[in-house]
């Protein structure tokens, strides 16, 4: 039997908090890809909020989903989502990307409790996310395995190497979640390689692929319940830096920092928010 | 050695169902008997080595051990972020098993010839790496290997020599095996070019020399112990191996030695200076055109004797008096 610890969280107010964590924690660490996190926050929020089972007293919990952050690089905004979640206390946020912290620009999950993996180097998560469901699937465990993917990250052949191997098995319990926020470091995914038609190319290469809004709670909720025969690849439609005005759509908040007025003016706009 | 490699590994697999083997398909034929017998335990990922070394992180992660196989530098070279990000930072139990070390598939050419796996796999902090020199090393390593914890390392080759059993018989991780007792020379090797010394060893005692043999089929960690006795107790010291010298075991056991404080009076690395194979060959001929094989070591043996000679005759221990002799 499979332990239900599932909570229903107010997903909006959860997006909300990890936008101004993170950006309070990009702007103390003088870090960046605060837009990437700000495009993912929406369905890091519905996911913790609402999807997945898991015990912050027991990050080891054997039944327990597992997520992997493979766009490694927002990492501000698991962090955020796991202490708002109360898998540490969100006094640790202040350490992230300060000397001698475990808290790094890349996802970490040593010393960091409710991380699965740590990643930064693009294209590795997915893989080890087939190992994870793979594993599941051999020991008949009813858990799922959900990894981020950035779209950019997309490039990465090791991606599709993972994306043939998962169809081929029928691992129905590995959902992918592409942000596709069509931005990558310098300039727009369709200007780099071109990607489209993306979910065509997951649905041939086997994949359940369905394009959701990426802001929208209540369609990424009821997408991200589904069960297959397949695996299933979510593609959600997002904004880079969603959330603050002058970092929407715009590719060099990838690497800037907030800081001064920008940085009061971002807390503002996402204060603000949670009240529309 | 690869036989040995497979039986061992079966019998673990019809012992405990946790342990599993993934192939980026390769092994042809060599992995019938476990695919038919341990189906659930038996994947064949593809030709996709990254996602070999990802799946097996994510296997290891949900408690299997996980040994993985390919051949030559596919699962090392190919793939190394993976191994070094996925399995090793995670600390997993994840071993690598490359067939065809050094010059095994001489004849395919450079894309074939596993001449930096050693330095570059030894450079991956805690990964253990092995390269046995015979089969019932390989035996013994793969036994071991599913139980030790971390990455694992294990270079094979298709033949190994007979092992003509240690002084003290035993195999562990870590502890160099004695096979041949001597005085005058110690030659040190890994790997299946181990039988290079006994050829080489036979030779020079006709010419009165007498060579201690010693298998050090874990190259990390390296046992400074044994390494550092001999240092004590020989004037010449040689390594061998099958690969490009640079990081690789000659530089483990010189680094071992300058950390330490003690050398021995000579001491030489048998391997490739800096190069890569741009000739094909079988892995005896290629061993002689790159300067490793027991002619080798007899030249270089003797050559080394004449100098210590004409250089300090009966002198030598005054000229550099051993550190605790």
């Amino acid at each position: 039997m499979r332990t239900q610890t599932r909570r229903c969280m107010d997903t909006r107010d959860l997006a909300r908090k990890i936008r101004i964590h993170s950006v309070k924690m990009v702007n103390w660490g003088g870090s960046s890809h605060i837009g990437s996190v700000l495009s993912m926050a929406d369905i890091l929020a519905v996911l913790y909020g609402n999807i997945l089972n898991f015990d912050p007293s027991n990050p080891e919990l054997p039944d327990r989903d597992r997520v992997i952050l493979s766009k490694g690089h927002a990492g501000a905004g698991v962090y955020a989502v796991l202490a708002e979640c109360g898998f540490f206390p969100i006094e640790w946020l202040k350490q992230h990307c300060q000397n001698g912290s475990v808290l790094s620009g890349h996802v970490s999950s040593k010393g960091v409790p409710g991380v699965e993996l740590s990643t930064g180097s693009l294209g590795h998560g997915l893989s080890v996310g087939v190992g994870l469901a793979l594993a599941a699937k051999m020991r008949k465990k009813e858990y799922r395995i959900y990894v981020l993917l950035g779209d950019g990250e997309c490039n990465e052949g090791s991606v599709w190497e993972a994306v043939m191997f998962a169809a081929h098995h029928h691992l129905n319990n590995l959902i992918v979640i592409v942000d596709r926020n069509h931005l990558q470091s310098i300039h727009s995914t369709e200007q780099t390689l071109n990607m489209e038609p993306l979910k065509e190319k997951w649905r041939v290469f086997g994949w359940r692929s369905i394009p959701v809004d990426g802001h929208d709670h209540a369609e990424l909720s009821s997408v991200l319940s589904q069960r297959g025969s397949n695996p299933m690849c979510v593609i959600a439609a997002t904004t880079k830096g969603k959330g603050v005005s002058f970092m929407e759509n715009q590719v060099d908040w990838h690497y800037r920092t907030p800081t001064g007025d920008l940085f009061q003016q971002a807390i503002r706009e996402l204060e603000i928010s949670g009240d529309a | 050695m690869r036989n040995a490699f497979v039986r061992s590994l079966t019998e673990l697999a019809a012992a405990d169902s946790s342990v599993v083997l993934l192939t980026a398909d390769l092994g042809f034929g060599c992995f019938d008997d476990f695919e038919k017998r341990f189906p659930e335990q038996f994947i064949n990922v593809g030709i996709a080595e990254q996602n070999l070394i990802g799946i097996a992180s994510g296997l290891a992660m949900s408690g299997y051990k996980v040994f993985v196989y390919s051949i030559g530098n596919f699962p090392t070279l190919r793939c190394l972020e993976q191994i070094r990000n996925d399995a090793c930072y995670h600390e997993l139990n994840v071993n690598i098993v490359a067939s065809g070390g050094g010059f095994t598939y001489g004849m395919l050419g450079m894309s074939h010839h596993a001449t930096e796996d050693i330095a570059i796999m030894r450079a991956l902090p805690k990964v253990t790496v092995v390269a046995p020199g015979t089969d019932w090393e390989t035996r013994q390593a793969t036994l071991a290997l599913a139980e030790l914890p971390g990455v694992g390392y294990l270079r094979i080759e298709k033949n190994g020599i007979k092992d003509p059993g240690s002084i003290n018989n035993d195999f562990e991780i870590g502890k160099a095996r004695v096979l041949r007792d001597g005085k005058d020379v110690a030659l040190v090797s890994t790997g299946g070019i181990l039988a290079e010394s006994f050829k080489a060893a036979d030779e020079l005692l006709i010419h009165g020399i007498s060579c201690k043999i010693i298998s050090m089929h874990t190259v990390k960690p390296l046992d400074c112990g044994a390494i550092i006795a001999v240092a004590k107790n020989f004037d010449i010291v040689m390594s061998i191996e099958e690969g490009n010298l640079s990081g690789g075991f000659g530089s483990a056991i010189a680094e071992a030695y300058l950390d330490a404080g003690i050398t021995p009076h000579f001491f030489y690395r048998f391997g490739m200076r800096d190069k890569y194979s741009s000739i094909v060959g079988d892995q005896a001929y290629l061993r002689n055109h790159y300067g490793m094989d027991a002619g080798a070591i007899v030249d270089r043996v003797m050559k080394t004797r004449r100098h210590v000679q004409l250089a300090f005759g009966s002198k030598l221990d005054e000229q550099f008096p051993k550190i605790n002799g």
